[in-house]
């Protein structure tokens, strides 16, 4: 089919459809509100359901079958598992063998272990899959090979999709750690503990049919209760739904590069001599490799000083428990964990919150946490000199990884990028963006391990940062320097078929990405 | 014939393995493998070809592995391979960087100096970026001996096209009198100082001098720090020191050392401390610097900085770092602490406030202090300055808060 293009506020080429609906240019930061009722799944009675409560069925095809799993429908599943999803592939073993076509797959993300699938969006049993894509994945969408066109959300992009109707889920699959036969489940106990579902809630909530899948039933009620049973239409025990090294690993390491140590040592001395960390501030952690050291210097500068940040909010593992044990973080909000420790915590420490999603990162809630947050770390592939950024595609053009929370945290007080200048002869400060996932107007600083550039915007910082002593070079320096080191990359060539959109946390489009052209074999 | 030069593997970065073969056909071919190739594809193919033209090479093929070498690595890794294929007498050169052209005064401080591989572009990269106030790029030790002929001409580039941030650039070479023929591939590139291994005599110094003036036709353009790691080279410690006006430093080299008197190396360095001291003494006695041995703790840094310190109070001037996580510790330990600052502020400007009125003798607190407290103080004074730790002008405001 002919793709139309029109330009978005961005000034980025967009197509006016994508998989048969239409879609609305992004418009600028805080510009489109959509309007009308939040979408709303068929009204159950109890009658149909079992009087004693028990909804367990023999199998995961059986349950397939009694949710109505036909041509077309969409498919939601959660990734608190990451690499460790056992549950996500069977789905589409068994549409496959019951000869189902043409699904949509809709996961809060994918992840390497998914790429057996490949095989089903090659035979059709898939059309295609609205969330991230990475790793054999990425690489055969970004080669055109995916019969529709992906469509990349952030966490808070998918709770709107979900809520406002633009994505109707028919079948939210969602493999629980613990679950009674009612259906009541949470993630903090069992073999495949991953601590809360968060992203799954939603799902729970607007879908269709409700499957839970779990290894490990437990008596009623299983408490305490992260989903609610009454949300469930069938559960599934199978032997195993996860593989709990993959699910979360024993011990998160600190980066050893020295590189990065420098970056994350360089940001959090930025972020103590501009103020931007203080007493009773609220932060934001993550696992990535120089977040977690950015972490404990942030941790050991409050300590220093006898300060306390009022709210963490997680992405957890235990440098962040850490804090809390210590004193240096009053309470943390969770929304996904990385370690065991973490998963202990959560399940000990009340002032250890599970906090969904919905919650902190959605554009149809009542107020945004996101915009409440004093400091966050965020990476990027890329990250041009009108500080405009990129974090799904690599600077050749192939999809590298998913949106996450990333673009919903851009609108935190203060937006820190501490990244390379560039990665194995590859610059990550360039003239333009292969993909914008998001505008630089939302983006303060890029910290480097040769200099700190501020966003022109930010007077505010760059007064301070200069009184400070702090290595301040502009954005075009560190460009140059770059290039000066790497050399000037050509451009990625691209065909003009399109393999994916990029949405904005409104529901609108901000970027879309085209097929590599001269596929390397 | 096929030759290889370089590096591949799951855990090589910034590096690329080239191979050289002349069975090839009429025209020069070049095979890339790179996870850049879409973005420098074209230029690592157009250095490639102007470089087999450049030596006069034709129909031969290139083959390159490539993990993010940046251009001056895949020319030293690829005339490596042509430099064993055919005899030549020429090289294929960079410009220098502008960047780099610093002078590095004789008696400038070394407290942290940093040992990069001669053979490890990753790290070259980076080297600078740290804050040490050296960067060796090492071409002994850390080297395998049949990896000498390419490590060379990565120095080489290396001094040529990589921004060292106003390090002192040192190259260490192969112990003499192997080690003179790495001198043609350094001295004309901006290095600043030779550091020269295991050295034990005079002659030493005299070799290197010798081969450095037939190189550039001058005397007194490199800085020379001959490291002392044997019984033998303790004992003529002075003559070495003195042997020559470009020795800068005397450095020690304990693991070597410790070997060669059959001791066992301990923490406490009891079985050194007479090597230390002798060159110490040496050095001081020559008006050189004393340089300690290398630090070997890089992740206790608790650790480092009592070891640091120790060798502070002995009397060395700076230690040897294997890390980069080493060298913020280092250099604090080496540089004036706040407490001996604020005392030497208080001598420095009761020395200036009594020469101001002609009085010959200084008094603070109510207590005499001699010349060479006084002479120590604004020793200190003048490093703080220079590692920033005291504003130039301190003595205007310090004079008024004391009204």
């Amino acid at each position: 089919m002919e793709t139309n293009w029109v330009k978005n506020a961005a000034g980025r080429r967009i197509p006016t459809q994508v998989n048969g609906q239409e879609v609305i240019p992004f418009q600028g930061v805080g510009k489109y509100r959509v309007q009308g009722k939040k979408h709303a799944p068929s009204i159950p009675s109890v009658v149909d359901f079992p009087k004693d409560g028990n909804k367990v069925v023999s199998s995961l095809k059986e349950a397939l079958q009694k949710a109505g799993l036909g041509n077309g429908m969409t498919i939601s599943t959660h990734h608190h598992f990451r690499d460790g999803d056992l549950v996500s592939n069977r789905i589409f073993d068994i549409a496959h063998q019951l000869g189902v076509k043409d699904l949509r797959w809709f996961p809060s993300a994918s992840f390497p272990c998914n790429s057996p699938l490949i095989k089903y969006l090659e035979d059709g049993t898939i059309h295609h899959i609205e969330g991230s894509l990475n790793g054999p994945l990425g690489r055969f969408t970004s080669e055109g090979k995916m019969r529709g066109t992906a469509v990349l959300r952030s966490h808070g992009g998918r709770v709107q999709a979900i809520q406002d109707g633009e994505v109707k889920i028919d079948i939210a699959v969602i493999a629980a750690p613990s679950c009674d036969s009612f259906g009541n489940a949470n993630a903090l106990y069992g073999p495949s503990a991953c601590g809360v579902l968060g992203f799954a809630e939603m799902d729970v909530r607007y879908a269709e049919k409700v499957i839970m899948v779990t290894d490990n039933l437990v008596d009623f009620p299983c408490l305490p209760i992260q989903i609610e049973g009454n949300y469930v239409d069938y559960v599934v025990v199978v032997d195993k739904i996860g593989i709990p090294e993959k699910i979360v690993s024993g011990t998160t390491q600190i980066t050893r590069s020295p590189d990065r140590l420098k970056i994350a040592e360089l940001t959090a001395r930025f972020c103590l001599e501009t103020e931007i960390l203080h007493d009773r501030c609220i932060i934001q952690s993550g696992a990535g490799s120089i977040s977690l050291a950015f972490g404990v210097f942030v941790h050991q500068m409050l300590k220093g000083k006898n300060w306390k940040a009022a709210v963490s909010f997680g992405g957890s593992t235990k440098y962040s428990v850490q804090m809390l044990q210590e004193g240096t973080a009053e309470k943390i909000l969770e929304g996904q964990l990385f370690d065991t420790a973490a998963i202990e915590s959560m399940r000990e420490n009340p002032l250890h919150h599970n906090f969904s999603v919905f919650n902190a990162y959605n554009y149809h809630s009542k107020g945004n946490l996101t915009s409440m947050i004093d400091l966050v770390t965020l990476g990027a592939t890329e990250v041009d000199v009108n500080f405009n950024a990129n974090v799904v595609t690599h600077s050749d053009g192939y999809l590298l990884h998913g949106i996450g929370g990333w673009q919903n945290c851009l609108h935190a007080k203060n937006v820190i990028l501490p990244v390379p200048l560039f990665r194995d002869r590859i610059p990550v400060i360039v003239d333009e963006v292969t993909t914008l996932c998001g505008p630089g107007e939302l983006i303060d600083v890029i910290v480097t391990e040769r200099g700190i550039a501020i966003n022109p915007l930010r007077a505010d910082l760059i007064e301070k940062a200069k009184a400070a002593n702090l290595p301040l070079k502009t954005i075009y320096e560190l460009k140059e320097e770059a290039e000066r080191i790497c050399g000037k990359p050509q451009k990625p060539q691209f065909t003009d078929q399109l393999i994916g959109i990029v949405k904005w946390p409104d529901g609108t489009v901000i970027d879309a990405i085209r097929q590599v052209k001269n596929i390397e074999v | 014939m096929k030759v290889s030069s370089g590096n591949r593997g799951d855990a090589v970065r910034s590096d690329c393995f080239t191979e050289l073969s002349d069975e090839g056909g009429v025209s020069n071919q070049v095979f890339l493998k790179s996870k850049v190739k879409a973005l420098y594809g074209k230029s690592i193919e157009t250095i490639c070809l102007e470089m087999l033209e450049f030596f006069g090479l034709q129909g031969v093929s290139v083959n390159i592995e490539d993990s993010g070498a940046l251009p001056f690595v895949i020319a030293a890794r690829l005339e490596a391979c042509i430099k064993q294929l055919v005899a030549t007498g020429k090289s294929f050169l960079f410009e220098k960087l502008p960047e780099n052209d610093y002078p590095i005064a004789a008696n400038r401080f070394r407290r942290s100096r940093l040992y990069i591989p001669g053979n490890n572009p990753k790290m070259m990269i980076n080297a600078g970026i740290y804050g040490s106030d050296a960067v060796i790029l090492d071409l002994e030790d850390a080297v395998l001996p049949e990896k000498k002929h390419e490590a060379r001409l990565l120095v080489r580039n290396a001094l040529c096209q990589v921004n060292f941030y106003g390090a002192e650039r040192m190259v260490r070479i192969n112990q003499v009198p192997e080690g003179l023929s790495d001198l043609e591939y350094i001295v004309p590139f901006g290095v600043h100082t030779i550091v020269i291994p295991k050295c034990e005599s005079p002659d030493d110094i005299l070799f290197v001098e010798q081969r450095i003036r037939k190189i550039t036709g001058q005397v007194g353009t490199v800085h020379l720090i001959p490291i002392i790691e044997s019984a033998l080279g303790v004992e003529n410690a002075f003559e070495i020191a003195i042997s020559s006006e470009n020795v800068v430093a005397l450095a020690i080299g304990l693991e070597d050392y410790t070997a060669d008197i059959g001791a066992q190396r301990t923490s406490e360095g009891r079985e050194s401390f007479f090597a230390r001291s002798r060159i110490i003494n040496a050095a001081r006695a020559a008006g050189v610097q004393p340089l300690d041995s290398v630090a070997s703790s890089f992740e206790d840094l608790e650790a480092l900085a009592d070891t640091a310190q120790s060798s502070k109070a002995l009397g060395f001037e700076g230690i040897g770092c294997i890390h980069p996580g080493q060298i913020q510790t280092v250099n604090k330990s080496f540089s004036p602490s706040e407490k001996e600052i604020e005392k030497a502020k208080k001598i420095v400007f009761a020395f200036f406030q009594a020469e101001k009125v002609g009085k010959g003798v200084v008094a603070v607190d109510s207590k005499m202090v001699d010349a060479p407290v006084v002479k120590r103080a604004q020793k200190i004074i003048e490093n703080a300055i220079v590692f920033g730790l005291l504003n130039q002008n301190w003595m205007e405001s310090y004079g008024n808060e004391l009204g």
